[in-house]
């Protein structure tokens, strides 16, 4: 079983982000769960989304306090708060930022750090505003990469069922970041 | 070919309504429910859905306007949640006392005050009385199977009543799952068109409902149990044809390494599901135990109950509601299920996961333990803060 | 029951008042911390009717010694509604840095 965990913004589209995800991985014969957390979600407050994946059914159906993998939408979220808490080691940690893995201020874990520039890409193909740029299609391609867990087409697949507006976009963004993310 | 979506569980009761083709559909938002109204909205405006979408501004309004629809003789659909499941109460009597088939989705929402939208079963468990019959799901193929079967019980004219589809907010309503999507010949076959032996005509009218003495309303009431006493086989009717075309397996219940075990855990809904993954952990360990999943709460399966439990030697329930002043409501009913049999095994009521608080696979292995080394109550909170 | 500051922090239920109440959280939840973009004032525009103060949803606007309006940035989520309603156009809506 796989479980991941995603760090945005109310509004980010971190919570699709779960679900394409998770659509993704159904594409390829997994068994799939993605839910937000559970509550309100506001504008510009930090927020989580989860996701497992599985081989076999899955019957666990209480929240995830242990993820294996992250994937960050928003590099302000590194400093304000613990994104790392209840992190096994051994998974990915994917960041939306220019910076390097190197360059990331995040503590020590032992996990391996991926980042993409998902903000930029998401501006190029005029996804969301300039303020508040989605960003949640383009951090999927860099997942996909990262991690190999996903085939960058079972995602372009998923985006282009599961996003209503600029579909064609969205999937190019994602296929720019899977060719963009740095390991 | 099936195919595959991912839904959430508000969605996964929109398609199952839509592949029922219901014929009217009226509802009041609610968190969390609100999704369920929103796409079936949205599908009757783009024409996915030929139904009539009716608007209200009140549960109480929803449910009469369902009652007038199925009168008529429509397959109705409607969906709601806690404080709005609470304000239709006076309807839900109305819906069992017409021995109209209309269905609802209940997403489990605790009660109100504190303000609060996280799941707890009190809501539909209050309503337990009116003459729902009541189904508690615990994946989302679950919620989408069960709304087909649901209209296919309640419109067999041997049962006549209304059901409930019950799920539990968040951990289903707003999780997206794989959900294996029914062809719709295959469910127009399964499901033929509503068509109740009476029904509101103008060409032929009578009234309905109308002031009946002390001479007759016994008799009706009699009838109303007379449906449900006949329910029963009706719904595994329905459970072993949806099997046959579908090839997936329902019950009354869902029995979990229940044969050989010495201690077995009754629970309901998500925390049932959870729940296995903590049975193989005991097992794993040597523990002789197992899990009874209640689907069916009304009517209730009391022969199912005293067949799996009979040979127990610990029976633990695991209620996430609470009648203040008796306690846990699945165990009263697992009691009294237990009380004419001549093995009683002891039964512990555990309460837990109240206002939403998270069931973990811990939380009920802690059960186990706590059974091990206590002797059986009829009320024990689990994970208060005392 | 402890205080840490303005919080109130229950341990156990015979700590809570009898039915459920809101003990101070718009108080220590600062809210500030969720905006993507910042109102700023230009005083010499500002002729301190007081619109921006009704209208502001978070109590987020304050009077200055001048009786110009200043921005609460602890409080203030960003949502842009003194910036529209401005008669003069006093305020202007920056991209936070990140």
């Amino acid at each position: 079983m796989i479980e991941i965990r995603v760090h945005g913004r109310g509004g980010q589209g971190g919570v699709i982000a779960s679900k394409i995800l998770a659509y993704a991985f159904s594409i390829e014969g997994k068994s799939v769960q993605a839910f937000p957390e559970f509550g309100v979600e506001r504008r510009g407050a930090p927020v989580t989304a989860f996701i497992r994946v599985s081989d076999k059914h899955i019957n666990v159906r209480s929240k995830i306090y242990e993820p294996m993998h992250l994937i960050v939408l928003e590099p302000t979220l590194v400093t304000a708060i613990d994104i790392t808490e209840g992190l096994k080691e051994g998974g990915f940690i994917i960041i939306n930022t220019k910076r390097t893995p190197e360059e990331v201020h995040l503590k020590k874990t032992g996990s391996k750090i991926a980042t993409v520039d998902a903000t930029g890409i998401a501006l190029k193909y005029r996804l969301g505003s300039s303020a508040a740029p989605i960003v949640n299609t383009a951090i999927l391609g860099a997942f996909a990469k990262a991690t190999g867990f996903v085939k960058i087409e079972s995602i372009v697949t998923a985006i282009k069922k599961e996003v209503p507006i600029k579909p064609d976009e969205n999937a190019k963004a994602a296929e720019e970041a899977f060719n963009s993310t740095i390991m | 070919m099936s195919t595959q979506k991912v839904l959430m569980g508000n969605h996964a009761l929109s398609w199952g309504a839509v592949t029922s083709r219901v014929q009217v559909i009226s509802a009041y938002p609610i968190t969390p429910q609100t999704q369920v109204v929103e796409l079936l909205s949205e599908m009757c405006t783009d024409g996915t859905l030929d139904a009539e979408f009716i608007k209200v501004e009140s549960e109480h309004s929803a449910m009469a306007a369902c009652i007038g629809a199925s009168a008529a003789g429509a397959r109705t659909f409607t969906a709601t949640s806690a404080q709005g499941l609470a304000l239709m109460h006076e309807m839900l009597h109305w819906a069992v006392g017409g021995r109209l088939p209309v269905v609802m989705g209940n997403i489990n929402r605790a009660m109100a005050p504190p303000w609060t939208i996280w799941t707890e079963q009190t809501d539909s468990l209050s309503q337990r009385d009116t003459g729902w019959l009541q189904v508690y799901a615990s994946s989302n193929q679950e919620v989408y199977d069960s709304v087909l079967m649901a209209y296919k019980i309640a419109e067999n004219r041997k049962v006549s009543l209304p059901m409930m589809i019950v799920l539990d907010a968040f951990f289903l309503s707003h999780t997206s799952e794989n959900v294996i999507m029914i062809d719709q010949n295959k469910a127009d076959a399964y499901l033929p068109k509503y068509d109740p032996e009476f029904k509101l005509d103008v060409k032929n009218p009578h009234t309905f409902g109308g002031l009946t003495t002390p001479d007759w309303y016994m008799e009706l009431r009699y009838n109303i149990q007379k449906g449900m006493d006949d329910s029963y086989q009706v719904i595994r009717d329905a459970q072993s044809e949806f099997k046959s075309v579908f090839g997936r397996d329902y019950g009354m219940v869902e029995e979990y390494k229940c044969e050989d075990a010495d201690v077995i855990l009754v629970g309901m809904a998500t925390a049932a599901s959870t729940g296995k993954e903590s049975i193989d952990i005991l097992r794993n360990k040597g523990v002789k135990a197992g899990l009874l999943r209640i689907r069916y709460f009304r009517p209730f399966p009391f022969e199912d109950v005293r067949r799996v439990l009979k040979n127990a030697k610990q029976i633990l329930v695991l209620d996430r509601n609470l009648s203040p002043g008796l306690g846990g409501i699945t165990f009263q009913e697992v009691k009294s299920a237990m009380y004419n049999e001549k093995n009683k095994p002891p039964i512990y009521g555990f309460i837990m996961g109240l206002g939403g608080r998270d069931i973990t696979v811990e939380s009920i292995t802690n059960l186990f333990e706590h059974a091990k080394k206590n002797d059986p109550q009829d009320i024990i909170w689990m994970e208060v803060k005392k | 029951m402890k205080r840490d500051g303005k919080k109130i922090i229950f341990e156990k239920a015979g700590d809570l008042p009898p039915m459920a109440m809101s003990l101070g959280t718009t108080e220590y939840n600062e809210t500030g911390s969720w905006r993507n973009e910042r109102p700023v004032v230009d005083s010499s525009k500002c002729t301190g009717c007081g619109i921006c103060w009704k209208f502001c949803p978070d109590i987020s606007i304050k009077e200055d010694a001048n009786g110009k309006a200043s921005i609460d940035y602890f409080f203030c989520k960003g949502c842009g509604i003194c910036a529209v309603e401005c008669p003069v156009k006093a305020i202007e809506m920056k991209e936070e840095e990140k």
